[in-house]
Order: C-alpha cells, then structure tokens, then sequence
C-alpha cells in the first residue's frame, strides 16, 4: 500500500504549518473537543457576525497529524461562509470520511475530500472529525464536543 | 476419559526435563495466523501484549471439544457430560501444575485476569475492607487492577496508596516500605507492566508485606506466558492470569486464591453450580473453587487453556524467557540507534514491552505508518494511564514480543520506525 495515500503532501503541510492556530481574543463563540481514546484535545474560537457568518476562526489544542491537518484545512474551508452551513457540511465531512460517500460526488468539501484517505483507517476516522464536531458545538453555542 | 479427543490433544509432556532451546521456525509454523500479508507486506505482529495468537494445538483442542465432547459439565449424567467435566477439570489441574499450587481447589476459572481482580474486590474485599483501611496499588498498574479499587473506595470508604516509579520505571520500593502501615489491608501490584515491560521484583513486594501482616495479589497477565511463576514460592495470596495472554483463547483466564483465605470468602455472583442446594429458605453455598464459578463457563475455553499451558511448558518457559530476552536486547538495540526515538521505560529487568515515542511525531500516525508497513503495534496509553501520564505523555507506541517473533521482525519493526519519520516530519 502507498504510503501517501492518507499522508498526502498537503495533509503532512498543514501538519507542520498549521493555519488560523491559536485563539481569538473576545470570541463570539467557542468550544472545547476531546477525543478521550487518544487525549486529544482541540479548543475553537469564532468570530460570528450579526449575519450570521463565520468571519474569523482560530484552533489551538494537541493531537496528531490528522487530526490538526483536519483542523487547519477546516479553519480554512469555512472561514467567510454562514455558520448555518456547518451541519451540512460535517455531514459530508464525515461520509467521505467513513466510506459511505464517493469523494468525487462531495459538493461542498473542495480540497478536504482528501480526508477520504481515512475510511480505510477505522480507528482514525474520528482524529478527523474531531476538528468539525467542535465546530458544529460551537456554532450551536458551547457545550464540549467528544468523538465518544 | 481415554476416550476424549480433547484430552488426548493435549498431553503434556513439558515440566519435567531440559528442553531444547527455542527454534523459532518451527515455532512459526505452528501459529497459522502468522502467516499472511496485510497491506501487501508480510505481517509483522508485535501487539502480543494486548493479546498473542493461538498454536494449532490450542485451536484444535477448542474444535476438538465441539467436534467431540462438548456438553454442559458437572451435572450430567450422560457420557458426554462427563466428558466435558474430565476436559474442564483437567485444565484446573493442569493450571494448579503450571503455577505450582497446592491443590485444585484453589484455582477459580474467570472471564479473564480482568474478572479475577474484581472477584477478589467483591468478595474478599467487601467482608474485610472497611472504612479506612488501605489498598496499596502502583502507578504501573493497568486500569484493571485500579477501577474495581477505586470501586470499593466508594462503597467501602478504603484509602488507596499508590508506589512511584522512577523516571526508569522501576518501582521505588524505599517509598513502598513507607507507605506499608497498620492499616494496610492489601497490596495489589502487578508482576510485569504491559505498559513499559518492568519486570517488578515481586518476591521482594510479596515478603515485605507479608512482613507486616497484609494479603497480596499479583496481577500476572503480561507474565505466565514469559517467566515461570510459583505461586508456593511467592507465597502470594491470589494470583490472577488471562488465558488470551499465553496463547490460549479469550474469555476464560485463572484465579488463584490461597486455600484458607477462599474458605472464608463469600460467593460474589450467584446462580448455578455454586450452591450445594437451594430452598426459598436456605441456600447453601458450594466449596471453593466451585462456590466462586455460577453459571456455565468456558467450557471450550478450558480446553484451549490447557493446550496453550502444555504448548508453554513443552518448549520450556526457560527457554522462551532466553529467547524473548534475545530478541528484547536486540530490540532495545535497533530502536536506540534511531535519532529522535525515545525508549519510556528502562527499567533494571525488562521483558517483552518496549515503548517508545518519537520526536514531533504523534504516536498514532507511527501506528498508522507502522501498519501501512504490515507492522502491528499498539498505540495510546496501554489501559496504564498513569503510568504514561507520569513521563508526561499522553501516548506511546510499544512494540510487544512473543515466542514466535524473530530477529528480522525486531530489523522491520527499526526500518518502519524510520520510514514513519522520513514520511511524517
Ligand atoms: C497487566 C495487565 N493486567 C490486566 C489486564 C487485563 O486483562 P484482561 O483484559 O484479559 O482481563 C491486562 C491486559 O491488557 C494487562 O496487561
């Protein structure tokens, strides 16, 4: 098997290089997410205006490459877009990354398709979809997310 | 009983004698599994910690038993009942022979080493642990032999104690003696840590507390596959094992109790098979071990149990100790080399965990790469999470070893590591 095929240059870059990371000062939301199988630990802060649009976002927290890549490429995809769009889109985050969805048929991942790569690791579906359960927890206002 | 198939599987002709040492080969070609690719590479199984393969002598005992003598045990009258009890029975002797107890009586069939520790928390500790009285546990202790503890604390109001280790993980047992006092009731410590491989000096642990009075328990999962255990010699008050961990099947594993304390002891779980009789009046409870087993057990499980003890003791413990060793030293060897690895646990006497962390790397992208490469290891804190969280980590990658692992397993296992490195830094 090829070893590229989950670590892809992109994923391993945003690994390294992390964008939107750290947090916002005076947010207007936010939320904590935990994975407890591996102690994962992920905090959000937005920026949501009167419109309703996500207009800043920043991650900061510790887990593996997946999980932050997931995170950075997610800070990324949804900056500028209605927070009301979240749902949907976790929705097909995860499809795509259990298997269930052909990533050629997503309309609404862009680049995250790549996290299909995933569906073949079981075990780690949820260090990529940690990043989008704690937005999702956000955007409803609060509570903590687990991937439990 | 000449005429069970189960029995005749499963002669053991170890114990007594010097075996050869360990031709790995041959060893390999008992254990199928092993055998296979996964993600096209030829599979490279270092997870025996959590759990090993089975020899063909143990998965043709357990289908030897379904194939031929297979019925519920101990009442039945009929030919195939009693055949089932001589094969189950047999493997409580065959297990009182292993760990060199005095008597059959004192060995209980459980779930699993799991089972055994909560056993002896539910019964032995609810009639002689009060309010105030003390558990000394270590910090290496899988989650197993802490829970059903930390349990009783809050029915029972007990105190728990816990053993450091040092930054080698070797327990600091100058802390041990300061913490035996009178109110100390039990020390539950293991035997090997699944987590980083200490081999504990449980002798010593076992005589000072016996020094002052207090019951043991050994949790002896990571060692009845690897170093003899004589529980006469240790003078241990129980001792717990899991038959999945020795090359037998899941689901069934061993208590040993000490006689005269299990005479004393309540039954935990009622139901069949340990009462003597019953009436909405009065029932009366069976004798050990019996009154510690309700309900049908693993019948099948206890085939396959005594056949993976008679695998163990035919090559000879010594011998897959002295082999386990080599492969141990050598393993400790490759992964030192390799810059930017980290060994968490190096303790004075090791056996066949090793765990490990890289730098900048998170442990389950190397398990991830590792796998991807055919190589299996686990991932995480190991059910020790104290342990790990004492070298301030939240996870490790261990590479664990059995009988059946060679030499260039140990070279794929260094060669994966640095693949994982050159692909994910
Ligand atoms: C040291 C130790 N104790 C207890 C256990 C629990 O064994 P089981 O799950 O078979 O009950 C394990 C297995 O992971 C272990 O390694």
């Amino acid at each position: 098997m090829d070893l590229k095929s989950l670590y892809q240059e992109i994923i391993l870059d945003h690994n390294r290089h992390p964008r939107n990371y750290g947090a916002l000062e005076g947010p207007s939301h936010e939320a904590h997410g935990h994975n407890p199988l591996c102690g994962d630990q992920l905090h959000l802060t937005l920026v949501v205006d009167d419109e309703g649009v996500i207009q800043d976002l920043r991650f900061e927290g510790k887990g593996c490459a997946i999980s932050t890549a997931s995170a950075s490429m997610m800070t990324e995809h949804v900056k500028g877009r209605p927070a009301k769009d979240v749902e949907a889109l976790l929705h097909e985050f995860h499809e795509v990354a259990t298997g269930k969805l052909d990533p050629e048929e997503a309309q609404l991942l862009g680049k995250l398709k790549i996290f299909a790569g995933v569906a073949e690791f079981p075990t780690r579906v949820k260090c990529a979809t940690l990043c989008w359960h704690t937005l999702k927890s956000a955007v409803d206002k609060g509570a903590t997310a687990t991937t439990e | 009983m000449a005429e069970s198939a189960s029995l005749d599987a499963v002669t053991c002709k170890g114990c007594a004698g010097e075996q050869p040492p360990i031709d790995v080969e041959a060893i390999r070609a008992d254990f199928p599994v092993l055998h296979q690719d996964v993600r096209d590479k030829p599979l490279v199984y270092l997870d025996n910690a959590a759990s090993t393969h089975k020899p063909l002598a143990v998965i043709d005992a357990v289908s030897a038993m379904y194939l031929r003598d297979y019925s519920n045990i101990h009442r039945g009258v009929h030919t195939l009942s009693q055949r089932a009890t001589a094969v189950y029975e047999n493997a409580r002797e065959r297990v009182r022979c292993h760990l060199n107890a005095r008597e059959t009586s004192e060995i209980i069939f459980t779930r699993g080493t799991t089972e055994a520790i909560n056993l002896v928390a539910n019964s032995w500790g609810r009639v002689n642990l009060r309010e105030g009285d003390e558990v000394i546990l270590s910090e290496l202790e899988h989650h197993s032999n802490i829970v059903p503890w930390q349990m009783l604390r809050e029915s029972q109001g007990i105190v728990l104690r816990v053993i450091p280790i040092d930054d080698d993980g070797d327990l600091i047992l100058e802390e041990y003696e300061k913490l035996l006092n009178p109110r100390t009731k039990l020390v539950s410590v293991s035997h090997i840590s699944n987590a980083l491989g200490t081999v504990n000096p449980i002798a010593q642990i076992l005589r000072m507390a016996r020094e002052q009075g207090v019951t043991t328990l050994v949790d002896g999962a990571q060692a009845v596959a690897h170093k003899p255990v004589d529980v006469q010699e240790l003078q241990a008050d129980f001792y717990a094992f899991s038959g999945h961990k020795i090359y037998g099947p899941s689901g069934i594993g061993v208590l040993y109790g000490r006689k005269e304390i299990l005479q004393d002891m309540p039954p935990w779980q009622g139901g069949g098979d340990m009462i003597l009789s019953v009436g909405f009046e009065k029932t009366i409870y069976n004798e050990p071990p019996f009154r510690f087993e309700a309900g049908t057990p693993n019948i099948s499980g206890a085939a396959g149990l005594t056949a993976a003890l008679c695998y163990i003791c035919n090559h000879g413990i010594r011998r897959i100790d002295e082999w386990e060793q080599r492969l141990l030293a050598h393993a400790q060897h490759r992964l030192r080399e390799i810059p930017g690895l980290r060994l968490v646990g190096t303790a004075k006497e090791q056996s066949c965990a090793i765990s490990f962390v890289l730098d900048g790397i998170h442990a389950h992208d190397v398990g991830t790469v590792l796998d991807m490469q055919g190589v299996a290891v686990r991932t995480g804190h190991h059910c020790a999470q104290p342990a790990i969280e004492r070298f301030g980590l939240a996870a490790t990658t261990r590479a664990s070893l059995a009988v059946y692992n060679t030499i260039e397993e140990i070279d794929a296992l260094a060669a994966a590591i640095r693949k994982a490195q050159e692909v994910l830094s």
